[in-house]
């Protein structure tokens, strides 16, 4: 290798301040792109800081931090096929591990507090492939993107002196969202069900079946209860965690059942919108029926280690272009980096308290 | 190109800048894909997988054509801090080169995610799933990826503190196309060489010397 030269370069300062503007210019741009020179940009580690305002639950999900495991299987029927080649549509049955749940970064929080109840499942393919969803018991999503989910989320937060949302701070956030009108419609009549058997959930993002033909049909589904007769039962007083145990009661006599129902898109209705239903008269397909046999509580169960991150899909299924979807899965992505974090107990994670019953 | 040659082997090169180009972009993709919640979160995150299993498999490629081909001898003069320091970011570059997708593999198998390539391709898990596996696993992936980012800008500064101040032809045993016998005339085309005279030249310096300045420093010895 050829040595030194024998005199010192020209211009030797400007050298080094090319070599110096090229590694920080380098580290800058690190910084900016991973958003810690980026304060105002929207990450999932704010969306879920600002979930888990209202005081952390070590172990727990950021949100829908209450609720119980469940397991069964889902039996294709061989319907929805036509638009989608993942085998869990085929006649054949899939293992599923799922969870019931209620919203709110609370484990404690009383069942009747809120009238929204969600189901999460989670489908393992044969082949190894795995389709996640989340889905909640209401048709419509409040907002459509995830900047006006965290407004919200901040709108929502309760003020300090009263323990309360400040109805102005609301008030003012639902008038700068016109979008929410639906969702505001549908929780005017809502309430919280007395059983997590009797609800509907909803997809609500939109995503796409992918045929054996490579087409795509945009789809929204929805899982509906063979069982809705007690729809409209009042939920007991004096215990807030009826739906488990209602839950339990139920399964003890047989397994519950929904049916899974997949609505299909017309040209022009809006994918990126979960704030819009679709037209009443758009073609369904009943794609099979879920089948839950057993319930576990959420410290012990299956699915205390799922992230229920509804991008996690098999060959045939695929994201639309709804942006809370990328939303959902990064947020989700770092709850669960919180809450196996804190079971791990690392160094820097906050640690539970009291309730070692309730240590998930 | 008998050995000891003054510059790498041209399947070190190649792999060289190839991989440089992939890691640079992988790194900015990891941290742009978590501190993100647009679409690109989603995107960025196809991306990463299936990057992430073509660096490791060009690292295990690129390992094997490093202990067959021993690079170029650092210069005699080079003082034995620097030369310490040399040796041991290299090795640190292959083993994270290495570990980071590995890393990468086993938090997904341990937090119970189907490692998916693209939509219908899957690699076998290659950790046993449990919360504080994963949880260890992701936050190391972290770290490591922040070692790798600072190694490769001490990397970068290094090479440019070679090309620019010392001149002492290291840089040009990785980026030159140059021959290595008559020292090339500043008329004579540089084409990989340009990496001391993009530098030189993109912060405006008046730096006009600078293209000689580098050939001047793949002076034969």
């Amino acid at each position: 290798m050829p040595s030194l030269p024998a005199s010192p370069p020209p211009h030797r300062l400007w050298r080094w301040a090319a070599i110096v503007a090229a590694v920080a210019g380098t580290a800058a741009a690190f910084g900016y792109v991973g958003g810690w020179l980026a304060p105002g940009r929207l990450t999932a580690q704010r969306l879920v800081d600002q979930l888990q305002s209202g005081g952390v639950h070590p172990g727990f999900r950021r949100n829908h931090a209450k609720g119980v495991c469940v397991t069964g299987y889902f039996e294709g029927n061989g319907q929805a096929s036509a638009y989608s080649t993942a085998s869990v549509f085929a006649s054949e049955r899939t293992p599923v591990v799922g969870r019931f749940a209620i919203p709110g970064g609370n484990p404690y929080a009383p069942d009747a507090s809120v009238p929204i109840r969600s189901m999460a499942l989670r489908f393992t393919l044969p082949n190894g492939q795995q389709w996640r969803t989340g889905m909640n018991s209401m048709p419509v999503f409040p907002v459509a993107t995830p900047q006006a989910f965290y407004e919200q989320l901040k709108a929502q937060q309760p003020d300090p002196a009263t323990g309360k949302p400040d109805p102005a701070r609301l008030a003012a956030f639902f008038a700068a969202h016109p979008e929410t009108a639906a969702f505001r419609a549908w929780a005017k009549s809502a309430k919280p069900s007395a059983s997590y058997a009797s609800e509907s959930y909803w997809g609500l993002d939109a995503f796409e079946f992918v045929d054996g033909a490579g087409v795509r049909h945009a789809v929204r589904w929805r899982m509906a209860p063979q069982d809705a007769a007690d729809a409209d039962a009042t939920a007991p007083a004096g215990d807030p965690d009826y739906l488990e145990a209602d839950l339990r009661r139920r399964l003890t006599q047989g397994p519950l059942r929904w049916r899974l129902l997949v609505t299909l898109a017309a040209p022009g209705d809006p994918t990126d919108d979960a704030t819009k239903t679709w037209p009443a008269d758009r073609r369904e397909v009943d794609a099979g029926t879920l089948v839950l046999q057993g319930t576990e509580p959420q410290d012990s169960g299956p699915c205390r280690d799922i992230n229920y991150d509804p991008l996690v899909l098999p060959a045939g299924i695929e994201a639309s272009d709804d942006p809370l979807l990328p939303a959902r899965s990064a947020a989700y992505a770092d709850s669960y980096l919180r809450r196996t974090s804190e079971e791990a107990h690392l160094p820097g994670t906050a640690t539970a308290p009291s309730h070692p019953e309730h240590q998930p | 190109m008998n050995a000891p040659s003054d510059r790498f082997v041209w399947p070190a090169r190649l792999l060289h800048w190839l991989m440089a180009a992939l890691i640079l972009a992988m790194l900015f993709i990891g941290v742009g894909m978590v501190a993100s919640v647009s679409e690109r979160h989603a995107w960025l995150l196809r991306i990463h997988k299936p990057l992430g299993i073509a660096i490791l498999l060009l690292a295990v490629l690129r390992l094997g054509v490093r202990l067959r081909h021993p690079p170029p001898p650092l210069p005699a003069d080079l003082p034995a801090l620097q030369r310490l320091a040399a040796h041991a970011s290299h090795w640190l570059l292959y083993v994270l080169m290495l570990a980071l997708p590995l890393v990468g593999w086993a938090m997904l198998s341990a937090g119970g995610y189907p490692v998916m390539l693209s939509e219908s391709l899957r690699l076998p898990s290659i950790f046993p799933a449990g919360p504080t596996a994963f949880a260890v696993l992701r936050h190391l992936h972290a770290w490591l990826a922040l070692l790798l980012f600072l190694t490769f800008l001490a990397h970068l500064g290094a090479a440019l503190y070679h090309g620019l101040i010392r001149r002492d032809g290291v840089l040009s045993s990785m980026a030159g196309l140059r021959r290595s016998e008559p020292p090339a005339s500043p008329q004579s085309p540089q084409l990989l060489l340009s990496q001391d005279d993009a530098v030189a030249s993109t912060p405006s310096v008046p730096l006009a010397d600078g293209a000689t300045g580098s050939s001047g420093d793949s002076l034969p010895p």
